[in-house]
């Protein structure tokens, strides 16, 4: 499903690379947790799956397609199979929890009716059922992840890029967003999931995989986060 | 392509930038009114040039007992002279009609040809303008064979080329239509750059939309088109009002030009709706193009 093929990514005036010679194969249905210490290159590597950095060396294959390829009007077709969470959240603060999912529908120019039947589903998915109307600063912080979840998730991406999406949340808290994310897993979807959380990475025993300064330093089914933490 | 979708982004866009929309809205109005002016200016040039260049002559005034010009010694031109002259003129390739005018027609001329100035009309009585030939040439710019013919001939008193009355005329027409053309290229040039900050403010206050709007695959076109409507939809209001303008320019500044100086043509409405819609046209695509090279730069894709 996702494929790094000897990826080094180095930015424009940077001279270390944040990404060296990665190789990483992510299988269709996986739950992947990616770890590594702040600036080991978690976010690029998430970024270059979306696209919105190109290797510096390397192939990127999503779903198959190298994006080196892939032309940049296609991008916009490739990130609707792909959805994204974020540790901020991203919500439109003007707008309420319905809106805010069928957002994500209407730009992509879904029918209105359609948006009417999918979007409650997905907002029951993730458990904020009732709650439609309630505007994002009504909400507590992991129900506004759950937000961004159901918006990442509406569109049934095959890919659910997830970065530090327990970062602003109680561990609590975190553990319900978890198990929201588990159950997207469950449906067949990809999950990516960037993470500093060591207490959620040893719970669910999936794949890690860890990175330093830009290289994968393991890659370990059911793995726990680290003896170092 | 959800329309609904499109058209409150851009209603949301407009509100937030209000007082933006504004100044643009009068920095286009302005400027293409300027410019609309300055095509009505020229097309009233143009048509009056061609109507008069054709009726222009050289005239070639005779010898009076007043004349000035001591060639003449006080006397009237005979008839023969005006016969030799006559024939010379008509021997010359350039010459197509040679026409006599005496006293009396050339004032009932000039008596309808100011009509509308009393005051010229009781300055002058018939006798004031002398007998003259008017001489009718195949193409208007060869007229300098036909002044070396005439001088010097005998009972010739003046040699008056009408064409370059008239250029004098048309220059300052020229002059007119060229600074209302430079003002609205200053114009348009501040409107490209109040283009550029409103989309500019407009992006920076719509970036979380667009932000999510990349995430999850809008096309580039449904991101960028509430943006470039917005220009859009200003540079209309801003034609609008031009176009207003422009009829006002017509009725004020063309017709009274007109009125004042005996234009022979007279531009026709359907020619000001050209222009208008010309304008317009100009201010819409003006608009929406400049949004779309600052969107280039102010939003990421």
């Amino acid at each position: 499903m996702i494929n790094f093929d000897n990826v080094t990514k180095v930015y424009p005036n940077q001279n270390r690379p944040s990404l060296q010679h990665c190789n990483v194969a992510v299988e269709k249905g996986e739950f992947v947790f990616l770890v590594g210490p702040s600036g080991s290159g978690k976010s690029t590597f998430l970024r270059l799956i979306l696209k919105e950095e190109r290797p510096s060396q390397g192939h990127v294959y999503v779903a198959g397609k190298d994006l080196n390829k892939l032309t940049n009007w296609k991008v916009p077709h490739l990130r609707r199979r792909i959805g994204c969470v974020f540790q901020d959240f991203r919500l439109l603060p003007n707008k309420n929890v319905f809106e805010n999912v069928a957002f994500a529908l209407e730009v992509i120019g879904k029918p209105r009716r359609f948006i009417a039947k999918v979007v409650p589903e997905v907002i029951d998915l993730v458990g904020l059922e009732g709650k439609q109307h309630r505007m994002p600063d009504e909400l507590s912080g992991g129900e506004q992840q759950r937000v961004a979840i159901a918006r990442a998730f509406v569109n049934r991406p095959m890919i659910l890029l997830a970065d530090e999406p327990t970062g602003n949340i109680d561990p609590a808290t975190s553990i319900g967003i978890m198990k929201v994310l588990d159950r997207i897993n469950r449906t067949g979807t990809t999950v990516v999931m960037a993470t500093h959380d060591a207490a959620i990475v040893d719970a669910f025993r999936k794949r890690v995989v860890e990175l330093e300064d830009g290289r994968v330093v393991r890659d370990q089914s059911r793995g726990v986060y680290g003896q170092a933490y | 392509m959800r329309l609904h979708f499109v058209f409150q982004e851009i209603w949301i866009g407009l509100r937030r930038n209000l007082t933006m929309t504004i100044s643009l809205i009068i920095t286009v109005a302005i400027a293409m009114a300027l410019f609309g002016t300055g095509m009505l200016l020229k097309r009233q040039v143009d048509s009056s040039k061609n109507y008069w260049y054709d009726k222009v002559n050289v005239s070639i005034y005779l010898c009076s007992k007043s004349s000035s010009n001591s060639a003449c010694s006080n006397k009237e031109a005979t008839e023969q002279q005006r016969t030799e002259l006559t024939e010379t003129l008509e021997a010359l390739p350039e010459v197509s009609e040679v026409e006599y005018e005496n006293k009396h027609d050339a004032y009932e001329r000039f008596k309808t040809l100011f009509a509308n100035t009393p005051g010229m009309l009781a300055a002058t009585k018939e006798g004031d303008i002398p007998d003259s030939l008017r001489v009718r040439l195949k193409d208007p710019s060869k007229f300098t064979t036909v002044i070396s013919a005439a001088e010097g001939a005998r009972g010739v008193d003046q040699i008056v080329n009408e064409r370059e009355l008239l250029e004098k005329l048309f220059k300052i027409m020229d002059g007119l239509q060229w600074a209302a053309l430079f003002l609205a290229l200053i114009q348009v040039f501040a409107a490209i750059l109040l283009v550029g900050n409103t989309v500019r403010l407009s992006a920076f206050n719509r970036r979380r939309e667009t932000g999510i709007m990349r995430l999850v695959g809008a096309s580039n076109m449904y991101i960028q088109l509430p943006f470039i409507l917005e220009g859009a939809i200003a540079g209309l209001a801003g034609g609008f009002i031009a176009a207003i303008l422009l009829v006002g320019s017509k009725l004020l500044l063309i017709d009274t030009l007109q009125n004042s100086l005996q234009f022979a043509t007279q531009l026709t409405w359907t020619q000001v709706a050209g222009v208008i819609i010309f304008s317009i046209a100009v201010g819409v695509l003006l608009c929406a193009g400049a949004s779309f090279l600052t969107l280039r730069r102010y939003l990421k894709i």
